[in-house]
């Protein structure tokens, strides 16, 4: 085995040792890079990208970290992560609660991005998605506790488009209207003035990344009655009438419930006189329009 | 303190007798210059509101006109599978174009911030008589640099910027810090106690990558007068890449009195100390060599 302890075998064999050394440490490396970076993946919750950015698989690949969104945004509400943060270090995000996206009509801020990160085809303001707000507690939002605050309906810049007020009955007090805000996704730009403008000690409307906030339904779900639209009639068979086992002389109208029928000239029937029948002689399930 | 001794510390002594201290200092300062003017073009802006230079290494816009991209970052992003607009793009251009006339790693003694860090590492480790080094060889920045490239691909993001000190240290410096300082501080205390000229000669990947331009740059090092050279040695105890000087020093294996390593940072140190003035800067194509009475001749192919 002399061969072996020549000079070339030695120092080729301490080459690929070496190699081999470089090559596994190299490869933890990445390994702990690739790890680390999948963390960062999922926006957190309260991290909102800058206007037109692109879904955040594509964001990460795209966005260079360069700050221009940042140095052009008028009102200075985009930060760039820091190394603790939980989401891609470097690139660009707001926090609605501490300074919300004023959504100005230049969009600064996308006409800042070298990389198309920030997507420029967004010409339109009112059609960014940065997020969604979500009426998050409905414990403590004040319209629902039956007050006319209304403020994130108010603030809102696609005022009663991406927030309305829906009136429904106030059960607690029996006779006043709760206005319930509806956030409508298709409407809303995610700008975050809802939340940052929302009085309760903690924001009860709150925008989300999009992925966060939306639902969505299963891919063979139909709406039967938008379907039904769509078609202008029914689509499974021509609604048939309703027939109703009726006490004598009474009639059923839709929304009316039980009336006695007209009175006949007498004679012409032998049926007895229909009695005025008081409604709440009736058994109680038909009454009102309940069938 | 022998005479002998005190050479090992200071190397660049005698250039000092012979050209003066400004004149043994003429590339440093030019140097230094350069990496902290570059910094405060970028800090005026944030400091105060003189926005001649906004962004950042990656990405900056000059007086509104003039684009300069990164292009380790773009190629990244490239991998990762966005092709970028044209305004990075053209930055792209810009800044190859200008690296491949000024010298690739031109980039690490000139402009990158992290090298005023390691240099700082380096001149305290021989202030403090630091001997010790671990071993690993020059080439892991090429894994390194490799293993991102491999890294961007697989995941679909640009991951080396979750890390890179590079980067964290200049957006740190204008968009604020957070806990890049651990990080910065990381590659300072391996440059010191843990290895020589550690990250910037062994391990960085940026610069891995711009000695890649480096290979075909034009500005070189050249040594029309190695035939003066008297083994003095302090080009090599000043080069943050010695191992580039030998071949055209010595003229190993034929080679040009030109540097034409690709790794050389064109930080024209070695011009500062070498007080028998063996070293210019002049272009790849200049193969000429003077004696030593100042004579040029063209060396024979
Ligand atoms: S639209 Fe205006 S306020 Fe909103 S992030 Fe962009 S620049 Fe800032
Ligand atoms: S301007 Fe574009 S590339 Fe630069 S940080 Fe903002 S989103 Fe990223
Ligand atoms: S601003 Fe807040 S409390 Fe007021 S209605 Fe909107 S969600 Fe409710
Ligand atoms: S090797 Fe890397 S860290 Fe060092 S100066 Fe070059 S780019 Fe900067």
């Amino acid at each position: 085995m002399d061969n072996e302890n020549t000079p070339s075998t030695a120092a080729r064999r301490q080459f690929f040792a070496d190699t081999a050394r470089m090559a596994c440490g190299v490869g933890l490396l990445g390994l702990g890079v690739g790890l680390y970076a999948r963390h960062a993946r999922a926006l957190p919750p309260a991290a909102i990208r800058p206007p037109g950015a692109l879904a955040e698989a594509d964001f990460s690949a795209a966005c260079i970290r360069c700050g221009m969104c940042v140095r052009d945004c008028p009102f200075n509400i985009l930060h760039l992560a820091k190394p603790e943060e939980p989401l891609s270090t470097g690139t660009p995000y707001f926090v609605a609660r501490q300074l919300p996206c004023e959504m100005c009509e230049d969009i600064p801020c996308v006409k800042a991005c070298p990389t198309g990160a920030l997507d420029h085809s967004l010409k339109d303001i009112n059609k960014a998605k940065m997020g969604l707000a979500v009426l998050v507690d409905h414990e403590t939002c004040l319209n629902f506790l039956g007050l006319r605050c209304d403020i994130c309906y108010r603030v809102c810049p696609v005022i009663d488009k991406a927030i309305t007020l829906d009136p429904q009955t106030n059960t607690r007090t029996g006779k006043h209207t709760l206005f319930i805000p509806v956030v409508h996704s298709d409407q809303c730009t995610g700008c975050g003035k809802c939340e940052k403008a929302c009085p309760t000690e903690v924001a009860s409307i709150k925008v989300f990344p999009l992925t966060m906030a939306k639902g969505q339904l299963s891919a063979h779900y139909r709406l039967g009655w938008v379907e039904k639209e769509k078609a202008g009639g029914s689509l499974v068979a021509p609604d048939a009438a309703h027939q109703y086992n009726m006490p004598e002389g009474m009639k059923y109208e839709h929304g009316k419930g039980l009336s006695p029928m007209p009175v006949q000239p007498p004679g012409v029937s032998a049926a007895p006189a229909p009695a005025p029948a008081p409604a709440n002689g009736l058994p109680k399930a038909l009454q009102g329009n309940k069938l | 303190m022998s005479a002998n001794s005190k050479q090992l510390l200071q190397p660049g002594a005698e250039a000092v007798i012979t050209k003066g201290w400004l004149g043994a200092h003429r590339w440093l300062i030019l140097r230094r210059s350069s990496q902290i003017g570059i910094l405060l073009l970028f800090l005026v802006g944030p400091w105060f509101g003189w926005w001649i230079v906004k962004g950042n290494l990656s990405f900056s816009h000059t007086l509104n006109i003039l684009p300069l991209t990164d292009p380790y970052i773009i190629l990244q992003s490239l991998l990762a599978g966005h092709v970028s607009d044209k305004m990075a793009l053209t930055g792209v251009l810009i800044v190859t174009v200008f690296y491949l006339l000024v010298g690739g790693r031109s980039f690490c003694s000139w402009v990158c911030p992290v090298n005023l860090l390691t240099d700082a590492a380096y001149w305290l480790r021989v202030r403090l008589g630091i001997k010790g080094s671990a071993h690993i060889s020059r080439q892991t920045r090429y894994w390194i640099l490799g293993m991102t490239l491999v890294a961007a691909a697989v995941t679909g993001s640009i991951v080396w910027e979750m890390v890179n000190p590079v980067s964290m240290m200049h957006r740190g410096l204008f968009f604020g810090f957070g806990l890049a300082w651990a990080v910065l501080l990381a590659v300072w205390l391996f440059d010191l106690f843990v290895m020589r000229h550690g990250w910037c000669g062994h391990l960085c990947p940026v610069g891995a990558f711009y000695s890649l331009i480096g290979k075909w740059s034009l500005t070189r090092i050249r040594l029309p007068l190695r035939t003066a050279c008297n083994d003095c040695m302090d080009c090599f105890a000043v080069c943050p890449e010695p191992q580039v000087i030998r071949p055209a020093l010595k003229a190993i294996g034929g080679t040009p009195p030109l540097i034409l390593e690709a790794n050389c940072t064109n930080c024209g140190r070695c011009i500062d100390v070498c007080s028998k003035d063996v070293f210019v800067f002049g272009t790849r194509f200049n193969h000429s060599v003077a004696t030593v009475a100042g004579v040029s001749q063209v060396t024979p192919k």
